[in-house]
């Protein structure tokens, strides 16, 4: 790895020199910082981090290399990662890429060297904010110059980040069996298509931009709607086509798909300081009162005061500090989860499922 | 699901005795449990033989029984107490194996009591193999193809079906590995077997198709009465499969496994802990393939573990406490996380920092040992080590072992290295000495690849020593002078450099390198364990120090106190110092003054984040320590309670200027340097044993003459009598005295006369500078020359002089006042012909305070911490004497069926592990239940063989009389047998090894034998038959006594037990009886 410098540069005026990795470049996002362990291939390919500059709060990363089958897209989403080390000797059987090469790969610039753990505190005292990464060769770029580019950039509640994480063509994918549903992909995670097919479903994912009758005239089962970046406030037509949608065909939303039916049903949704991001997220089912350990992503959630008489009522609560992890309809056959249901927490795509068999 | 209100009584039972593969980890989750029951207003019943824990504290635990943990005596507690509930799963595999032996006698559905937490079923379906096979199976998992055996010849048959070696043998419900190896041929299979059958509590003997080289991962699961499951921690072992688990270095979180393979293996996890339907915590072992995604279940232990103590310690997570109030019927959503008080306990602990473990072995005390590690574990304990780098991390893990080592080598104390054919060799056959060999070997130039090969430790943490080992180089090239010094100090120090390797490499003085950090401003800063990467401020006060640029721990305005720890556990320094620093702990809490705790052993209480204010987990060198102190700016350091290693910081400790609370360190000093504590006795007209200091293999010779042979001769700093001998003539202290040179550089050797015949006593006391209260004097049952941490000892003293007890309390007094002791004292005497020798003084907390706390119902170090704050005795309310009407007795237990080809004999360098307390109405009955405890259970009838070294046979006529006239036979060998009949004392002649078959040996393995008195010849030939005899006995667990004294001992016992029984009493009941004279 050659070194280069790199430094970061926050909106409150913070200042950090490190080491750079990855691409030569600036980047602008909001710092977010994940707490999970293991993972940053899927974290990084995560298209709810399009627009963020992601932390890890984990010291070593690139510890096990990079491997196309852990992508959760096929790209990386995140504007720049910050981390206190990479290894620079990973070793696993099946990983074929470095990190250095794979953020150079997909010019992405990161910061290594610093002292994440403070950083992370900074950001759970003073909330996400904008921040810059920049990586260079020569002379230190002038701090007050970055700053003037952070102050610049949108919030982002201010960008359209589904416009670039949605696809920009139907893509189908066939399950098997007899059901199918249409996603509607405001920035889908693989790993949520792959759970489906494996149900036998078979699913169409569309771009966020395809309107009711389109949808309608795929004649699928139900819909998803995805999980995917930025204020959900924003994807206004996404609303408008899931609220066309919502009395005729059993839905589930994950994520910002879940924002997206709170907000379709007149909720409202609000900005957490620092969000959710990591796998040991403890979320309460209010149905069986049993917690489930959850991987999560999210920076907004749905205010719970703001669904009373939507339709929608609280089936799940995160532990820590109860904000709404899911929903579901009162009358409609309608569900959604905050969190990813990945791993051990499948088992909600059993119960789409089922939905989906009862309505056919 | 609340708690549940029908059990208002709950019986913990703990885990006996410190052995290898037993340690303090269960006296931290044991004092967990009680403390979380109380919490929830449940009335503990605590039974354990080990005086020296912390959970036998009656602050602890409501009612507590210092009784051996055998099922028939548990079983009368049960009756007496009559508890609504049990919980086995804190007391290790001891716990367990008592539950199910209990639930096997009916005593639990007699009294209707209800095994909770781990339910007897699911012991049976984790421990045995087949059960656990089965289960397995069910839920779709997969394990190494396993058979279970009766015998050798369906040991033979199995080979075939499991498609031939290596093959891995595990006896059944066995802790530490015990009797398990890995076979490669039929003699091996053969070997080990034959033992595994034997050390078996259902004889039976796990086959298991050998997986060896794969990667070893751990997880830490649990579960509640809801099904809901968390994992706490994934732990990957550095040392591959074939390693048991608490033999390799480990570290956390795993480091090599891609994220699918940790959540896949986290779900498996989970999977099986719904499986065996536990209410609290289990840990799961896989073995992973290295080269393709590909794994197998191995083990489960369905109990808080030696794992689960180091999970806790990794991650924050108190796993026993959460565990007890699952057992309970909570369930996790209702606790909250202790750390951060905010958050619920049901969610899972994420790192952001590496945490590793390292063993600590005991060769050094058995250099006979086979020093190889493999599936049976030698360690007697561990380390833990912190940092933001896996290196700093790990160079501070070997610093924490105190092996005189400070880092992964350039410390100046390598060691020459092997031709690269023996070391190649030595790779493939690991010892204790590994990381240091791969360390010889990538400085000869060997690919991280063949190392790998070799070693099958993967080659992320081999690149990861390569990196430790370029920096070293990169220092050897440099002088302090470099100007690139500055970036290359910060950069080593993130790697975890101790100053004292970084003076080493650049060729100057430690305190030169410490000055030159200063100046660049390359300062320790201190991170917090928080169980959430920062997510949530934490309210657990739980550090560990790095290079990082921010410095995240406040410090208060409070007057505080640091109190030094006494890392791992190892022979010499047990659990017993621990106990007494959390006492002090506890003191200062009482106090209202601010407890700082600096330790780095992860199996104690006093690492326990609740039990202090402040913990730092640190390694205790001068340096490391010294970052705390220069960090928290103390009032005061208390050295007193960790044993030697505080000690020995005490003189460099007052050099830099920090105030060391109680005796001082220039009387620390006095009392452990031979020549000036010399004069000081002659000056008080206080005997001691004739003897000097001899610098110079000559002058050795010169003194030993004029003294005369036996002397003991040994290095002067020793802790647990490291490296003295007896020695009987010239030629053995010529070797000696070439060895020595080795053992302790800075210090000369030291030559007393030794007293042989006489009785041996050790006496703690507590002094406030005018006042010296005496604690207990206990008589040793073991003849002089035995170790003091190895003898078997008894209070009151049963056979002293008034006369002698009158000298000892006088001595005591004015040592005290001699040396201001303000604290802690320990003397250790001789009495022969009732003149009292002064042995050793030890200005310090000794291996015997526990003991004698619970013997008295004073807590000593308590007292002791409080009166070095100013209080006096009188103050404290400490009586002038005390009396007790009953007697307890000391019994230590020892790690020889763990370290095959070691003589198990008894001398002047200490061998044992841990403790056990007899208390009963008479010496008889407590060495009995001392002896018991002990797992040494004296037969009431039977066969008793004898063979008695020449010269003591006469005296041991009594001794045979007695057991004869009890209705025992006796066998004896040729010399033995003469002399029993001279005395009309009838015997059956055996032969001895030499003299052809069948011989002793053979009826020992017949079972015929019931209990072996054999008394060693000098030297240590095994090919001896005392040797052969006294290893029979060891590896087939038949009792054993090698001294005349304790075989008289066990004979008073054997005639008292035969004629009445023995008592139960709670130790709450024996204090009331306790006198205190004003």
């Amino acid at each position: 790895m050659k070194k280069k410098k790199a430094m970061l540069v926050l909106e409150d005026g913070t200042v950090i020199y490190g080491t750079g990795f990855g691409a030569e470049k600036e980047a602008l996002g909001e710092v977010v910082f994940n707490t999970s362990m293991c993972g940053y291939v899927e974290s990084l390919t995560d298209p709810s981090y399009n627009g963020q500059i992601l932390m890890l709060t984990y010291p070593l990363i690139g510890n096990y290399k990079v491997h196309p089958d852990w992508f959760e897209s096929d790209r990386i989403w995140a504007e720049g990662l910050i981390v206190r080390e990479v290894c620079e000797n990973p070793s696993h059987w099946k990983g074929t890429q470095t990190l250095d090469d794979f953020l150079k790969e997909f010019n992405i610039p990161g910061i290594m060297g610093l002292d994440t753990r403070a950083l992370t505190i900074k950001i759970r005292e003073c909330g996400v904010m904008k921040g810059i990464i920049v990586t260079y060769t020569g002379e230190n770029p002038s701090a007050t110059e970055l700053l003037k580019k952070i102050r610049k950039q949108l919030s982002i509640s201010e960008l359209d980040l589904v416009s670039e994480t949605t696809c920009k063509q139907v893509g189908e994918f066939d399950g098997a069996g007899k059901l199918k549903v249409v996603l509607i992909d405001c920035g889908v995670k693989r790993s949520i298509i792959r759970s489906l097919l494996k149900r036998g479903v078979s699913v169409a994912c569309v771009p966020a931009s395809t309107t009711s009758k389109e949808i309608k005239s795929l004649d699928p089962n139900g819909i998803v709607i995805s999980n995917g970046p930025g204020d959900p406030a924003i994807v206004s037509h996404v609303r408008t086509t899931v609220r066309e949608l919502s009395s005729r065909y059993p839905m589930m939303g994950i994520g910002l798909g879940h924002q997206i039916l709170a907000l379709a049903s007149g909720a409202k949704t609000f900005k957490l300081k620092f969000g959710h991001r990591g796998s040991n997220q403890p979320v309460k089912d209010l149905e069986t009162s049993k917690v489930r350990i959850t991987s999560q992503n999210h920076g907004f959630a749905v205010d719970a005061d703001s669904l009373e008489g939507t339709g929608f009522q609280i089936t799940k609560v995160n532990c820590n500090d109860l904000t709404v992890e899911g929903m579901k309809h009162v009358e409609l056959p309608i569900i959604s989860v905050q969190y990813y249901p990945e791993w051990d927490n499948q088992y909600l795509f059993d119960k789409f499922v089922e939905m989906l068999k009862e309505h056919r | 699901m609340p708690k549940r209100q029908d059990l208002k009584k709950v019986m913990v039972i703990g885990s006996g005795p410190i052995v290898i593969g037993q340690a303090a980890e269960f006296d931290y989750s044991g004092s967990q449990a009680c403390k979380a029951l109380r919490e929830e207003g449940v009335e503990v019943v605590l039974v354990n033989s080990n005086p020296a824990t912390f959970q036998t504290d009656t602050d602890i635990a409501d009612i507590v029984y210092i009784e051996p943990l055998v099922p028939e005596i548990v079983a009368e507690i049960i009756r007496k107490e009559k508890p609504d509930a049990l919980i086995p799963s804190m007391g290790g595999q001891t716990g367990l194996n008592l539950a199910v032996e209990l639930q096997n006698l009916g005593v639990l559905d007699e009294m209707g009591v209800e095994v909770i937490g781990t339910p007897i079923n699911s012991i049976k379906a984790a421990e045995d193999r087949k059960l656990f096979f089965e289960l397995m199976r069910e839920i779709g998992e997969r394990m190494p193809k396993s058979i279970e055996v009766h015998s050798l010849e369906e040991a033979l048959r199995a080979v075939k079906e499991l498609e031939g070696y290596p093959i891995l043998c595990r006896p059944n419900y066995c802790l530490g590995g015990t009797g398990s190896g890995v076979a490669h041929d039929e003699e091996e299979l053969a070997r080990i077997v034959k033992f595994g059958l034997n050390v078996s509590l259902n004889r039976t003997v796990s086959l298991d198709k050998c997986v060896l080289g794969w990667k070893e991962i751990e997880y830490e699961v649990m579960r509640d009465s809801a099904d809901n499951c968390i994992t706490i921690c994934s732990m990957e072992n550095i040392d591959p499969m074939g390693i048991h688990t608490g033999e390799s270095m480990v570290v956390a979180p795993a480091q090599t496994l891609s994220d699918q393979e940790h959540q896949t293996l986290r779900s498996v996890s989970l999977k099986v802990i719904r499986a065996l339907k536990l209410n609290g915590g289990c840990n799961i072992q896989f073995a992973v393939n290295p080269d393709k995604f590909e794994y197998y279940v191995i083990e489960v232990n369905p109990r808080v573990s030696r794992s689960s103590a180091l999970a806790s310690k990794a991650t924050g997570y108190p796993i026993a406490r959460i565990a007890t109030k699952l057992a309970l019927g909570m369930t996790l959503d209702e606790i909250s996380n202790p750390v951060t008080k905010d958050t619920p306990a049901s969610f899972e602990p994420t790192l952001d920092y590496v945490v590793i473990k390292v063993p600590r072995w005991p060769f050094d005390k058995f250099p006979e040992a086979d020093q190889m590690i493999g599936t049976q574990m030698k360690s007697t304990g561990e380390v833990m080590a912190i940092g933001r780098t896996f290196e700093e991390a790990f160079q501070k893990a070997i610093r924490s072992l105190e092996v005189g080592r400070f880092g992964l080598g350039g410390d100046g104390r390598d060691k020459p290295t092997l031709d690269i054919e023996p070391l190649k060799w030595q790779l493939t056959h690991p010892n204790d000495q590994r990381v240091f060999l791969i360390r010889d070997a990538l400085k000869m130039g060997v690919g991280v690849e063949e190392i790998y090969q070799l070693t099958k430790i993967d080659p992320w943490f081999i690149w990861k020593f390569k990196r430790i080992i370029d920096m070293e180089e990169k220092l050897k090239r440099m002088s302090p002078k470099d100007p690139e010094i500055e970036k290359v100090l910060g950069e080593s120090k993130r790697l975890g450099f101790s100053d004292r390797q970084l003076a080493y490499l650049l060729k100057t003085k430690e305190r030169n390198i410490k000055q030159l950090r200063k100046q660049m401003g390359i300062k320790t800063t201190f991170k917090t364990v928080d169980t959430c990467a920062a997510e949530f401020a934490a309210k657990a006060p739980y550090y560990y120090s790095g290079y990082e640029p921010i410095d995240e721990v406040p410090t208060s305005k409070r007057k505080r106190i640091i109190i030094i720890g006494g890392g791992p556990i190892r022979i010499g320094q047990g659990i017993e110092f621990d106990y007494c620093c959390v006492h002090s702990v506890l003191a200062l809490r009482e106090e209202g003054i601010e407890a700082i705790i600096i330790n780095n052993n992860p199996e104690t209480v006093s690492t326990d984040s609740d039990t202090s204010d402040k913990l730092y987990f640190e390694p205790l060198t001068f340096e490391d320590a010294m970052h705390v102190i220069e960090k928290e700016k103390p009032y005061g350091v208390i050295l007193q309670f960790g044993g030697q290693t505080p000690i020995n910081l005490a003189v460099p400790l007052a050099k830099a200027g920090v105030k060391v609370l109680g005796t001082s360190a220039e009387n620390i000093d006095l009392a452990e340097d031979r020549e000036r504590f010399n004069k000081l006795l002659r000056k008080l007209k206080i005997n001691q044993p004739e003897g000097s200091t001899a610098f110079s293999a000559e002058e050795a010779k010169k003194i030993a003459k004029k003294i005369g042979f036996p002397v003991l001769v040994r290095p002067s700093y020793v802790l647990g009598g490291r490296a003295m001998v007896r020695v009987h003539d010239e030629i053995e202290l010529a070797r000696y005295m070439e060895e020595a040179a080795r053992v302790s550089e800075e210090h000369p050797v030291l030559i007393d006369k030794f007293l042989s015949q006489a009785i041996e006593v050790d006496v703690d006391a507590v002094s406030d500078g005018k006042r010296t209260f005496i604690g207990g004097i206990l008589e040793h049952i073991e003849e002089a020359g035995v170790h003091s941490g190895d003898a078997a000892m008894v209070m009151p003293p049963q056979i002293l002089s008034e006369k002698a007890i009158k000298a000892i309390k006088d001595y005591t007094i004015r040592l005290a006042r001699e040396l201001n002791v303000i604290g802690l004292m320990n003397i250790q005497y001789a009495v022969k012909n009732d003149v009292v020798y002064v042995l050793e003084v030890n200005p310090r907390a000794s291996r015997t305070v526990p003991f004698i706390s619970k013997a008295i119902g004073i807590p000593l170090a308590k007292v002791a911490t409080k009166v070095m704050l100013g209080y006096s005795l009188d103050d404290l309310g400490i009586p002038k004497e005390v009396e007790i009407p009953y007697v307890c007795v000391k019994e230590s237990v020892f790690p020889f069926i763990k370290l095959p080809g070691v003589d198990p004999v008894l001398g002047p360098e200490m061998k044992s592990t841990g403790e056990v307390m007899g208390i009963d109405r008479d010496q008889g009955r407590a060495f009995f239940k001392a002896q018991l405890a002990a797992g040494n259970k004296l037969p009431t009838s039977g066969r008793i063989f004898m063979s008695v070294r020449k010269g003591d046979q006469q005296e041991f006529v009594p001794v045979a009389r007695k057991l004869k006239k009890l209705g025992f036979e006796i066998l004896a060998t040729d010399g033995t047998s003469d002399v029993l009949q001279k005395a009309d004392v009838e015997s059956k002649l055996v032969l001895k090894v030499s003299q052809g078959r069948p011989n002793i040996i053979d009826y020992i393995r017949a079972g015929d034998v019931d209990l072996i008195i054999n008394t060693p010849t000098v030297g240590r030939n095994p090919a001896r038959d005392g040797y052969q005899i006294r290893r029979a006995a060891i590896d087939l667990g038949i009792p054993y006594i090698t001294t005349l004294t304790s075989a008289s001992a066990a004979v008073q016992a054997i005639e008292r037990i035969s004629k009445g029984k023995i008592d139960i009493k709670s130790l709450n009941e024996y204090h009331t009886q306790v006198k205190k004279i004003q």
